[in-house]
């Protein structure tokens, strides 16, 4: 194998299992050593930084960084991540002085934001510090999107939501709010130097089967009725529902049911329970709510009685396993009647604007998603840039902060009249020792053993009966600072100097996990069997030296290295050295420094 | 020394062995000799010999003199019986513990100071006995523990860090266990785990004595340029010349070698002591050939290393004094003390 590149930012960046898997790359190890710090401030304004909404983020965030942790795969547990977030936003201290300075004096150039969802929002903090004016319009009457008309306050309470989304508003958006938008062309008449539409997938998807238009009084469509209850036009839903669909969407609805006064709430699914789309804790939270969720039964038909609602009749399916994938062959057991007085139907969301003109230079694809440029962002109209659910349909807050980041470069590039594609900031890497002295490490390395600690609920019959109570308390700073001792500092990295090392093998017998080996150089294939611990996990890189005095190469898997510090701590030669990784994600942000 | 503490936690894909313990269960407390001494490298072969032998830790003593060698049996097999002895002195005890009990798998680990100066009659008279027991020692050239005088060992002309060179002529160990009969003498280097963590199993499985010269450099007193004990020096200066591995009974032999080069022997406990032979013309079964290969080498200034000698026919302790097959500490009382009557016959049967 060649020497690894390790001056290649994407090498340690891959090593930070959570920042790597994070859309927007926040580097969640150094907010973790924060809040162990108890600097609950600066490890907000890191957070800030990276996905604009820490806040919300640490209560609601999908959390693709968790199932990533490195812990997943030396213990069971991730480290709870998005909780410590959390903790973060929860006991922050002013952050007036480390906001960035938006120019009084603007630069001359103007952008419109359709949609005042969280795409739009971090759009408009990333581009506001570069004195451009921006108009952002909304059918609804305050900003937050989907945020507020769809997660419930027993996930996100008001005035989390106000605060952040209020402190991007009053950087100096012109908002423009009650305005529903019917034309893309009378927008782009307004003239403005670039556009961005983060207008969401504002679309629920219905279920045609037998019965449907009979009984259409009693069903709803998951997301406009939570929206509804958001606004408060429903506040309370009687007699018996059923909720089908198994994403969060559907967790959201039978949740909310429960607490609006449901006589009883059933959650059917037509897929298995594993492979349901909504998150494991959303599951859980729901079992614990004590609403029963039923697997693998597909809807057949409405049953009703003179258009009054009567039930479903599901049919009884059996998951086979397929090259992989699950199958759905009909089961043995007869069909099943379930009674309902109320549909609720979570089944999916899609992109849906009929308000853009299919002839003002914006292609489409088939399923009615704008063609984009994946780096950029860009339609094919060059003045407009897409970003969150709108771009590439239904995802999460997460992403729309990312899309955010990488349309905000495009559009200033684009208004600048430079290359928005290849004049784009680079990312980089820099690596810092955290060598303070003789068995010195500016950081906590030793290995915390214990287990994921679990956050706090409130109590369980008060949540139920008020949609406004968080169920979530989170972590107090106890708690806070024991979670983050699990973090194993995954961008403190094991870097190695060839002409260092006279292969002692001191570090190969100190490792607790088996990463380090030398041996004859060869194919990664026949390499990766032949480690002191076989590296069966293809994902994580080989990190390979260049060839030493013996003729052999250092070999380490990365794949479960605690980064203890252990092998630095025995090598006589300081040929390994535990250096942070301070890896550059491009952002507007690279501008000003 | 380290500070941060190894814990626990080891690798998801660690193998356990037949009596359900992984390499990690075998280790002792984190050493505190320096950053990479040869000697932790050793301790790590043990760790891994007894591993992959499947030695039940509570069977395993090991025993030590005094030196940075000597301490190093604190770094393994944690769960198991030691004794530290007095400089030079791990023979006596070690013959002793022998006697006591010969259920055990018996390791001492001894420097080139502890058995080549202070030690050597001690040594030389354990290897006559053939004590039943590995006896390794950490040969790095030099006092490690009382900071680097030259050892008996170090060979004439071999220099100190400030240059001045060693005046006498060296001991080479592996000789005088030749020459004494030693049943198994090999000598290996901390840096050649491949080499070494075989030879540590053979020699843990072999009926009688059995030594390691294991050249071990010392990081901090003897590893500069201008010591024939150093990390390069030995690395360039090296004649491999057997390979030897323990195949246990419920094995096979995977390898493939060359026809004609590879040979195995029984062993008491039913496994086989498989040899490969890196150099066509050396015959490891010839005692005082081997003897001459190795003198000749050092004359060269060449490190012979891998199995050197090993006798097709070993005896020990215990066979050539037809002692009881019941360790000591397992017979009962009437046994062990037969009483005043029994002396009276014995003493009677001597006059
Ligand atoms: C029930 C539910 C629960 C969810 N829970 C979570 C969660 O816990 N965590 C998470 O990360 N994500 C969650 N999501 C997804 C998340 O809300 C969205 O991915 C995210 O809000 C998308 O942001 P956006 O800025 O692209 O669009 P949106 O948030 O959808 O905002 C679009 C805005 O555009 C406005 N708009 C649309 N069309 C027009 C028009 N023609 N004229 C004027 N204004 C218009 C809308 O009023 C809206 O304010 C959930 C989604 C749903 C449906
Ligand atoms: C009776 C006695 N004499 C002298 C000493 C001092 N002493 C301690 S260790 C040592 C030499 C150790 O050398 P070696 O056995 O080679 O061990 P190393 O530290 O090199 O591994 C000496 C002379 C002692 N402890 N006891
Ligand atoms: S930091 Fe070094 S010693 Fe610790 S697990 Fe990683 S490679 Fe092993
Ligand atoms: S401890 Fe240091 S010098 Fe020794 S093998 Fe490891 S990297 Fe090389
Ligand atoms: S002084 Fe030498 S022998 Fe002793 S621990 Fe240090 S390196 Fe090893
Ligand atoms: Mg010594």
């Amino acid at each position: 194998m060649k020497a690894t590149n390790i001056l290649d930012p994407n090498y340690f960046h891959k090593v930070v299992d959570c920042q790597w898997a994070c859309p927007a790359h926040t580097p969640v190890p150094e907010y973790i050593r924060l809040v162990a710090q108890q600097r609950y401030t600066e490890a907000y304004m890191i957070n800030w930084d990276s996905n604009v909404f820490p806040g919300i983020l640490g209560r609601t965030c999908d959390r693709p960084c968790e199932p990533a942790c490195r812990r997943v795969r030396t213990e069971e547990k991730p480290v709870a991540i998005c909780r410590l977030k959390r903790v973060a936003a929860d006991h922050k201290g002013d952050i007036t002085a480390f906001l960035p300075r938006v120019p009084v004096e603007k630069n001359g150039k103007k952008i419109a934001l359709l949609g005042a969802g969280p795409a739009s929002l971090a759009v408009a903090r990333d581009l506001l510090p570069f004195g451009y004016e921006i108009d952002m319009f909304d059918q609804a009457s305050a900003g937050g999107g989907m945020m507020r008309s769809q997660i419930p306050a027993f996930r996100l309470p008001a005035d989390v939501l106000d605060e952040e989304v209020d402190l991007i508003l009053n950087m100096g958006v012109n908002t423009h709010f009650d305005y529903e938008i019917t034309s893309m062309q009378a927008m782009l008449d307004m003239n403005y130097d670039a556009y961005f539409v983060g207008t969401g997938a504002p679309r629920g998807r219905d279920l045609d089967i037998p019965g449907r238009t009979e009984v259409d009084e009693h069903i709803s469509i998951g997301i406009d009725w939570l929206s509804s209850v958001a606004f408060g036009h429903t506040t309370n839903i009687s007699g018996k529902v059923i909720v089908m669909g198994g994403g969060n969407t559907a967790m959201d609805c039978c949740r909310t049911s429960t607490r609006l006064g449901a006589e009883s709430v059933t959650v059917v699914v037509r897929s298995a329970f594993e492979v349901m789309k909504a998150s494991d804790w959303e599951k859980e939270d729901a079992m614990n709510e004590d609403i029963p969720i039923i697997n693998n039964r597909p809807p057949k038909e409405f049953i009703h009685e003179n258009g009054k609602l009567k039930g479903v009749l599901f049919e009884c399916v059996t998951p086979v396993e397929e090259n992989g994938r699950l199958k759905y062959v009909p089961s043995d057991e007869p069909d099943v009647f379930i009674e309902a007085d109320h549909i609720l139907m979570a089944i999916g969301q899609e992109n849906h604007c009929p308000w853009i003109e299919r002839d003002i230079g914006i292609e489409f694809d088939k399923w009615d998603c704008p063609i984009l440029d994946e780096d950029t962002l860009q339609s094919t109209n060059p003045e407009i840039f897409f970003g969150g659910d709108s771009a590439l349909g239904p995802e999460n807050i997460i992403w729309a902060s990312a899309h955010a980041h990488t349309a905000a470069i495009s559009m200033h590039l684009f208004c600048q009249g430079r290359n928005v594609k290849g004049e784009r900031p680079p990312e980089g890497v820099n690596l810092i020792s955290q060598k303070m002295g003789i068995h010195e490490w500016s950081y906590d390395a030793e290995h915390d053993p214990s287990i994921r600690h679990i956050v706090p609920h409130a109590h369980k019959e008060a949540s139920l009966k008020n949609i406004k109570v968080e169920v979530e308390l989170g972590f107090d700073e106890k708690l806070g600072f024991d979670e983050a001792q699990r973090c194993l500092n995954c961008d403190v990295q094991t870097v190695f100097t060839d002409q260092l090392c006279i292969e002692c093998d001191a570090c190969v017998d100190i490792c607790p996990m088996d990463c380090i080996s030398f041996i004859d150089n060869a194919e990664e294939s026949s390499m990766r069997p032949a480690l002191m611990a076989p590296a069966t996990n293809l994902e994580q890189d080989l990190y390979v030296s260049g060839h030493l005095e013996t003729g052999r190469v250092m070999v380490k898997d990365e794949d479960v290295c605690l980064h203890c510090g252990l092998c630095a701590e025995r090598c006589p030669t300081n040929a390994w050295d535990m250096q942070k990784s301070v890896i550059h994600i491009p952002q507007m942000g690279s501008y000003a420094e | 020394m380290t500070y941060v503490s190894k814990p626990e936690i080891h690798h998801p894909l660690l193998k356990v062995n037949e009596i359900g313990l992984n390499r990690r269960n075998y280790e002792g407390s984190v050493s505190t000799l320096c950053a990479g001494c040869g000697h932790d490298s050793v301790s790590a072969a043990i760790v891994q010999a007894c591993s992959e032998l499947s030695i039940p830790p509570h069977r395993f003593l090991k025993i030590s003199g005094i030196g940075c060698s000597s301490k190093t049996p604190s770094y393994f097999l944690g769960n198991s019986h030691g004794f530290n002895s007095v400089h030079g002195r791990m023979p006596s005890v070690a013959t002793g513990a022998n006697l006591a009990n010969r259920d055990m798998y018996c390791v001492g680990v001894s420097g080139d100071g502890d058995s080549a100066s202070i030690g050597l009659g001690q040594f030389a008279h354990i290897v006559r006995r053939k004590i039943n027991m590995l006896y390794i020692v950490d040969n790095n050239g030099t006092y490690g523990l009382t900071k680097g005088q030259f050892s008996a060992t170090n060979d004439l002309g071999s220099t100190s860090k400030k240059g001045a060179p060693t005046l006498y002529s060296p001991i080479d160990m592996v000789s005088i266990a030749l020459q004494i009969g030693a049943g198994f003498v090999a000598r290996s280097f901390s840096g050649d785990k491949r080499q070494l963590v075989p030879l540590i199993k053979a020699g843990i499985m072999h009926k009688g004595f059995a030594f390691i010269d294991v050249i071990s450099p010392c990081v901090l007193f003897n590893n500069h340029a201008g010591s024939t004990k150093s990390y390069d020096y030995v690395r360039e200066h090296t004649e491999h010349v057997i390979d030897a591995d323990v195949v246990l009974p419920h094995e096979e032999i995977t390898v493939d070698y060359e026809p004609g080069t590879s040979e195995s022997v029984n062993m008491p406990d039913g496994s086989r002591l498989h040899l490969n032979k890196l150099s066509n013309d050396y015959d490891p079964f010839d005692r005082v050939k081997a003897l001459s290969h190795v003198q000749e080498a050092q004359e060269r200034g060449e490190v012979v290393t891998g199995l050197l000698y090993v006798s097709r026919d070993p005896h020990d302790c215990h066979e050539i004094l037809d002692t009881t097959d019941i360790p000591l500490n397992a017979l009962e009382e009437s046994v062990l003390c037969p009483g005043a009557g029994k002396l009276a016959d014995l003493n009677q049967s001597f006059r």
